[in-house]
């Protein structure tokens, strides 16, 4: 049993059958943004498999986070149609807005910034995801004023 | 060309294909597929000359016919909306558009072949889509109930690996493990998804079977070239006076692509993706976009005299090893031997000529690797280096 209520739910939907495994992940992530150690575990028991097997899969997957991340996480692309259509600047944006490098989430909790390999969007770099969210044709100005938004709905 | 003349151009020329984004009456297409004999849609595909849209390019009839004659308890087919090609994302607005095709492409395959499931495998970056795309399916599913197929369809998600769009490691990933490739064969239409027979096709060549039902095989060929036939949706990006997604016949040269999309100084193209060739602009005249000269999956990356293709090769090169999924050496091994190398070469700590030792390492890898993703690594690598030896060095 669980007393994480994300999983509590995923279970619920999704059963506990081996092919359920990344769906349930899945879910979790997209309510807590992270997977926690004793979450894996918990994971692990409902499934009946060992919390290592669990977590080589987890961390097989660069979108289940096993590693703290906040509320928002910012994910920029950095290949190539999208570097050469000015990537780097937006990535230094976000570096100053947010006061954080790469890898980093800041410190009230709400924003993570990473990047990430081609998302589909080439013809309109740059771009990046916040979460599911996906933003196209990005400057440094627009980028600032994504966050901003998110963290005004924060303030809501 | 100015910019307007040149989308009036690409305008006419997508009249003459203009298959995939058409509206069109997918209920009448899958009526039509039911009323055929399994074998005879099987042959019809054949006939089309449909070969896959993933990259591969594999005739579609004959992996049909391999499922078919598959004994199983259960058969599948599963659509490969993976699509994590660099320079790739016509598969998100064929989704994102026409996904009424896909599904009947899916459900006419099952038919044909004797499945009863299907699932989307839709890329973890295309998560927005997929409660729109989920619903498509409940709504389609209500249609094959009623009518008493017995077909479902739905979608599952991937969490951001290029390596899943390899259809064995996209098999382990929805059985709940990690996306390592399995050994081929057995091939997945003997035994894919849970050991059953599965077809794994592209979300492009479901969606051009519906068109290949609806209009006929002579039809589908008569477009395009006698190895490549039918149309084919291109993703262009990069240094371009037009880009984004367009459906064009096969068979163009690069010339006649760089002159309609190209900025006007384009000095190299890569066709493929990251794991496509380079050709350069003393090629262009001579290439052939299709089977016989270069194949494509569809992402087509112009860059132009402004760009460093050292600076080109190293960002494939960081994907490649990021991407690697480090189940075997050649690959895993090789990935990172290469970037270090040329990062190498550039920094002056190794001779030129390492270059050569590098372009053996990346031909091994081409040989004695797993899968297609360290398989092809040699593509990128082998044509940026020969065409911009001087490029990578100084
Ligand atoms: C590393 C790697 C990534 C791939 N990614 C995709 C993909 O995103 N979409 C796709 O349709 N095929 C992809 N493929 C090809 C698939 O393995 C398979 O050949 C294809 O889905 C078959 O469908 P098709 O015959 O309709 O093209 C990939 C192959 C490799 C080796
Ligand atoms: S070639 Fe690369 S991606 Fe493929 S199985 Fe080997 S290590 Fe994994
Ligand atoms: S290169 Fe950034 S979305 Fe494809």
């Amino acid at each position: 049993m669980t007393t994480n209520k994300s999983l509590s739910e995923a279970i619920a939907k999704h059963g506990t059958r081996r092919e359920s495994l990344l769906p349930v992940l899945q879910y979790v992530i997209s309510k807590e943004r992270w997977l926690k150690e004793d979450l894996l575990e918990d994971v692990a028991a409902a499934f009946g498999m060992s919390p290592s097997e669990v977590y080589g899969v987890a961390t097989f997957y660069s979108f289940l986070d096993t590693e703290p991340r906040g509320r928002y996480v910012i994910r920029v692309c950095r290949t190539i149609s999208c570097d050469m259509a000015g990537k780097s600047a937006i990535i230094d944006a976000l570096k100053n807005e947010l006061k954080v490098g790469v890898g980093e989430t800041t410190p009230d909790g709400l924003f993570t910034l990473l990047e990430t390999n081609c998302m589909g969007w080439c013809h309109q770099g740059p771009a990046m995801l916040v979460n599911d969210d996906v933003y196209t044709e990005l400057n440094p100005e627009s980028v600032v004023a994504v966050v901003q938004k998110y963290r005004n709905m924060e303030k809501q | 060309m100015s910019v307007s003349d040149k989308n009036k151009l690409l305008e006419k020329m997508q009249e003459r294909v203009n298959l995939i984004f058409k509206d069109t009456d997918c209920g009448a297409i899958l009526a039509k597929g039911l009323s055929m004999k399994p074998d005879d849609i099987i042959n019809m595909v054949t006939d089309s000359g449909l070969r896959g849209r993933g990259g591969a390019g594999f005739p579609t009839g004959i992996k049909w016919r391999g499922a078919a004659s598959a004994s199983g308890n259960k058969k599948y087919v599963i659509c490969n909306a993976d699509e994590g090609e660099p320079g790739t994302f016509k598969d998100r607005r064929i989704l994102d558009e026409q996904s009424d095709k896909v599904i009947t492409g899916m459900a006419i395959c099952a038919y044909a072949v004797g499945a009863s499931e299907g699932y989307i495998y839709l890329r973890g970056e295309y998560n927005f889509l997929k409660d729109k795309l989920q619903s498509n399916c409940d709504r389609w599913n209500k249609i094959f109930n009623s009518k008493g197929i017995n077909f479902s369809v739905n979608v599952r998600s991937g969490s951001g690996a290029y390596v899943c769009g390899e259809e064995t490691a996209l098999i382990e990933s929805m059985e709940g493990n990690r996306g390592e490739p399995r050994n081929k064969p057995p091939f997945p239409v003997g035994a894919g998804y849970m050991n059953e027979p599965t077809v794994v096709n592209n979300v492009e060549t479901l969606a051009y079977v519906a068109t290949i039902i609806e209009k006929g095989a002579d039809y589908f060929k008569s477009i395009g070239t006698k190895d490549s036939m039918g149309g084919k949706v291109f993703s262009v990006s990069g240094d371009c006076s037009v880009k984004g997604v367009y459906e064009l016949p096969l068979g163009m040269t690069i010339e006649e692509f760089v002159n309609i999309f190209g900025d006007g100084d384009t000095k190299a193209v890569q066709v493929g993706g990251a794991s496509g060739v380079c050709v350069p602009r003393k090629n262009f005249a001579t290439t052939v976009i299709g089977f016989e000269g270069v194949p494509t999956g569809g992402s087509m990356m112009l860059f132009n005299s402004s760009r460093s293709m050292y600076h080109v090769l190293k960002n494939f090169l960081e994907f490649f090893e990021e991407e690697s999924c480090g189940q075997c050496t050649p690959c895993r091994v090789g990935c990172q031997q290469l970037l270090k190398g040329i990062e190498a070469i550039r920094a002056g700590e190794k001779p030129m000529s390492y270059l050569d030792e590098l372009r053996k390492l990346a031909a091994t890898m081409s040989v004695a690797s797993k899968c297609g993703l360290g398989q092809s690594v040699a593509s990128p690598f082998n044509s940026i280096t020969e065409h911009f030896r001087e490029e990578i060095c100084y």
